[in-house]
């Protein structure tokens, strides 16, 4: 069998993993990119969305073949301008959730570079957060719009 | 004992401390704390790992009590190493998490992604990766609650891709396998060959807690000549809630020589260390507990269990470190709960309108079965596997250090007779510590009721609190400055004369110092009640004494707040939930804006974990009786419930 060939963070991987593996399993543990986390493996909870071009997707509920046409960009492959307006409001509490959180808001900021704020809440309203830092991160996508 | 702080080599500070990280930025206060005491930067200084070899055993941290007790513990250490303390730099400044550059950044800060490197004892951990082809990957199924395994086909599971054991103790069943995916899809072929015998648990919600078995005591009785011209009376409750963390619990274990090393995000290792060597009659010297983050930690959940689970699957492949993660399904069934609560209430005034006469009655299941406390485990594995171990029953800490059931059920107003009961329920259940234990519960009730009453005698809520609370000005100084905030009384406004106006806005006061030891805390709610209640605003006053980080106290009060708002609205735990459309929370379009003001202080430090729960709770639930005109004393305020409150006369 041909090895499969993915693409992410801007480089392409030839892989092992069977076509209908789980994106997150193949980014985890065959990449060893950590940043994507598991929350609840059902689409559920955001925790481990990554962008497949820009959009932005549950990679516990996307096969490894549906992702082969796309770009991925993970966690670890966002430009920094999210990440340092997150620390500036110290956007979290345990962080758990940060990153599929992180990958929805650049999402959001592709298609609308200048968001509202209720267009921000409308954007993460399928992440969870358990610690409750729901408003600092709004603060944090709308200021990172703004920068 | 290695002491707890050491100059480095580097000149730099090593502090060991037994108080562990969840998220609630601790490892950041205390740092702030030492680098004071040693007259250094910041940034020089190392919180080393929690770790039972390395570590003093400080117990779990939990209760709001990190802060001040293990700070003060810091502080003599300190004292021993450099005498005279430098000036105050650090502490009372908003630094930032420490830990939060590196999650952010999505590097592998969780226990989720983390593997052991080298043979024993290594403390290095391995966050790259490098060797993950060491690890192993278990997966655990636990019966369903009450239930016990009647067969199940071992060949099914065996002939898995990847699976290298498979194993069956009493009704525990799990698999080890090479990978990650591997191990859960050899779970999902556990579970569909898998029969289980038994009947699902009995009804135990809040409404049942009176007519099961319990053990009445009595708290606190105070008796005094009162003039009792009116009495007034009211009950409430509260569900079953679920932790509901984000991330599943997660732990890794390896036996090797007989001796047994575990890493865990468990909020106590040297109880899970205790009860660890009890289930395999082991020396505790023989079991190392190292501490690695996991996600938010709200309480006794999990992470403990997770740990015997991985510890029972490692024995099966010596040498070999095994990491065991539970389903989301495990996270909301398998863990504790915090208990469900009845709330029952009565109060006498005088005929000048003063609350003479305060009755406080609790029936709850007990708050508190951490490991580490029993003559048995404490591990829910260890309770299903065969020979099994006695679950060890679910109990109140007494009231001198913090209560359970009963936390802020002995108000802290001036009432002159006060009588406080205690109904300890035993339920099947398993019923543990959740943030703020009773106090949610109790201050909710408490509270609530408090607003009845001004609302029965026309007197504003604000006021009627203030004439109690003369003795406390701390009490004073946190409603006033809550007052202030909010801007109160938002009544005051054209054609407004009281509750249930025609636009469905409402606003809400509450109050309490948490444990009535803790901190102050008073909030103001703003919601509006259309087709379901939608909490707008919260405005928060804190009294922590001396704020070590104050914008950490902001995120913790802001977080307590908006999870208590979940809480209110949304949440009750069933017996058996599998995934979040069970078990719905607040989300980003629903949270409220969240205002805080901590007051000045030099008091001594308290913490700010748990304090804003109960009064967000009674601030929200007066605030729609501000709007409506209705009294909902059972949680959480779901529109069917407004609804049939609407409809039953007072």
């Amino acid at each position: 069998m041909e090895p499969m060939q993915l693409q992410v963070n801007g480089r392409v991987h030839a892989l092992a993993a069977a076509p209908q593996a789980r994106l997150l399993d193949v980014l985890r543990d065959e990449l060893g990119l950590k940043g994507t986390r598991f929350g609840c493996g059902a689409n559920a909870c955001g925790a481990c969305h990554v962008l497949l071009g820009d959009r932005s997707v549950a990679a516990c509920d996307t096969p490894l073949w549906a992702a082969q046409g796309d770009a991925v960009t993970t966690v670890e492959g966002l430009p920094p301008r999210l990440r340092e307006a997150f620390l500036a409001e110290q956007a979290a509490q345990c962080g758990y959730c940060s990153s599929g959180i992180l990958v929805s808001a650049e999402a959001l900021l592709r298609a609308t570079p200048q968001p509202s704020e209720a267009q921000v809440r409308q954007a993460l309203d399928g992440h969870l957060c358990r610690c409750g830092a729901h408003n600092r991160i709004v603060r944090a996508v709308l200021r990172a719009a703004a920068a | 004992m290695t002491p707890a702080v050491e100059w480095g080599a580097d000149g730099r500070v090593q502090v060991r401390t037994g108080k562990v990280e969840l998220g609630q930025g601790l490892h950041t206060a205390l740092a702030q704390i030492v680098a004071d005491a040693m007259g250094v930067p910041l940034s020089q200084v190392d919180l080393l790992p929690v770790d039972t070899d390395h570590s003093p055993d400080q117990g779990v941290t939990s209760g709001s009590l990190s802060v001040q007790d293990a700070g003060a513990a810091l502080r003599e250490a300190c004292a021993a190493v450099r005498p005279r303390p430098g000036p105050r730099r650090e502490v009372g400044r908003s630094v930032p998490a420490q830990d939060l550059r590196a999650k952010l950044a999505g590097e592998p800060a969780f226990i989720h992604d983390w593997a052991p490197t080298g043979a024993m004892p290594g403390l290095d951990g391995d966050p790259q990766g490098a060797q993950e082809s060491a690890l192993l990957h278990g997966r655990v199924l636990h019966p369903p609650p009450s239930a016990t395994l009647q067969a199940f086909d071992e060949a099914a599971v065996r002939s898995c891709p990847g699976v290298l054991q498979v194993l069956r103790s009493g009704s525990l069943m799990g698999v080890v396998a090479q990978s990650s995916a591997q191990a859960d899809a050899a779970l999902a072929a556990l579970g569909a060959a898998v029969r289980w015998h038994g009947a699902p648990l009995p009804p135990e919600e809040a409404a049942d807690l009176p007519s099961l078995p319990a053990t009445p005591r009595v708290v606190l009785e105070r008796h005094a000549p009162v003039d009792e011209a009116r009495t007034l009376q009211a009950r409430y409750t509260k569900p079953w809630i679920a932790h509901a963390s984000i991330a599943p619990s997660c732990a890794l274990a390896l036996w090797a020589a007989d001796r047994l090393q575990v890493w865990t995000h468990s909020q106590g290792i040297f109880n899970l260390r205790r009860d660890l060597a009890l289930a395999w009659a082991l020396d505790p010297a023989a079991v190392r507990v190292q501490h690695v983050p996991g996600a938010g930690c709200y309480g006794h959940n999990g992470a403990d269990d997770v740990a015997f689970d991985a510890a029972w699957l490692a024995r099966a492949v010596p040498g070999s470190p095994v990491r065991v993660l539970w389903s989301r399904a495990d996270e909301l069934t398998q863990s504790p709960q915090g208990p469900a609560m009845r709330v029952a209430l009565q109060a006498g005034l005088d005929s000048g309108g003063r609350i003479t006469r305060w009755q406080h009655e609790v029936w709850s299941p007990g708050h508190s079965r951490r490991p580490g406390r029993s003559a048995t485990p404490a591990l829910l594995g260890a309770w299903q596997v065969d020979p099994p171990q006695a679950a060890p029953a679910s109990i109140d800490m007494p009231l001198s250090v913090g209560g359970g059931a009963e936390r802020n059920a002995v108000p802290g107003y001036d009432f002159a007779a006060v009588a406080v009961r205690c109904h300890s329920v035993r339920t099947q259940r398993r019923s543990s510590a959740l943030r703020a234990l009773g106090a949610f519960a109790n201050v909710f009730a408490a509270e609530s009721f408090i607003d009845e009453i001004a609302h029965a005698t026309g007197v504003c809520p604000l006021d009627l609190r203030r004439r109690h609370l003369q003795h406390d000005p701390r009490a004073l100084a946190v409603l006033d400055a809550a007052a202030a905030l909010a801007g109160w009384p938002p009544r005051l406004r054209p054609g407004a004369t009281g509750p249930g106006r025609d636009d469905g806005i409402g606003h809400g006061l509450a109050f309490a110092r948490y444990k009535n030891t803790g901190a102050w805390c008073a909030v103001v709610a703003q919601v509006e009640a259309g087709a379901k209640l939608r909490v707008r605003r919260l405005w928060l006053a804190i009294d922590v004494g001396l704020a070590v980080n104050p914008g950490g106290v902001v995120n913790q009060i802001e977080g307590g707040a908006i999870q208590a708002a979940s809480w209110t609205l949304k949440e009750a735990a069933a017996a058996q939930m599998e995934g979040w459309a069970d078990y719905p929370i607040l989300r980003f379009s629903e949270v409220p804006a969240v205002d805080v003001v901590v007051l000045p202080s030099e008091e001594p430090s308290l913490g700010a974990g748990e304090a804003a729960l109960g009064p967000t709770a009674a601030a929200i639930a007066n605030a729609l009786f501000d709007a409506l005109g209705v009294r909902v004393r059972d949680l959480p305020l779901t529109p069917e419930r407004i609804v049939a409150a609407m409809d039953t006369p007072e």
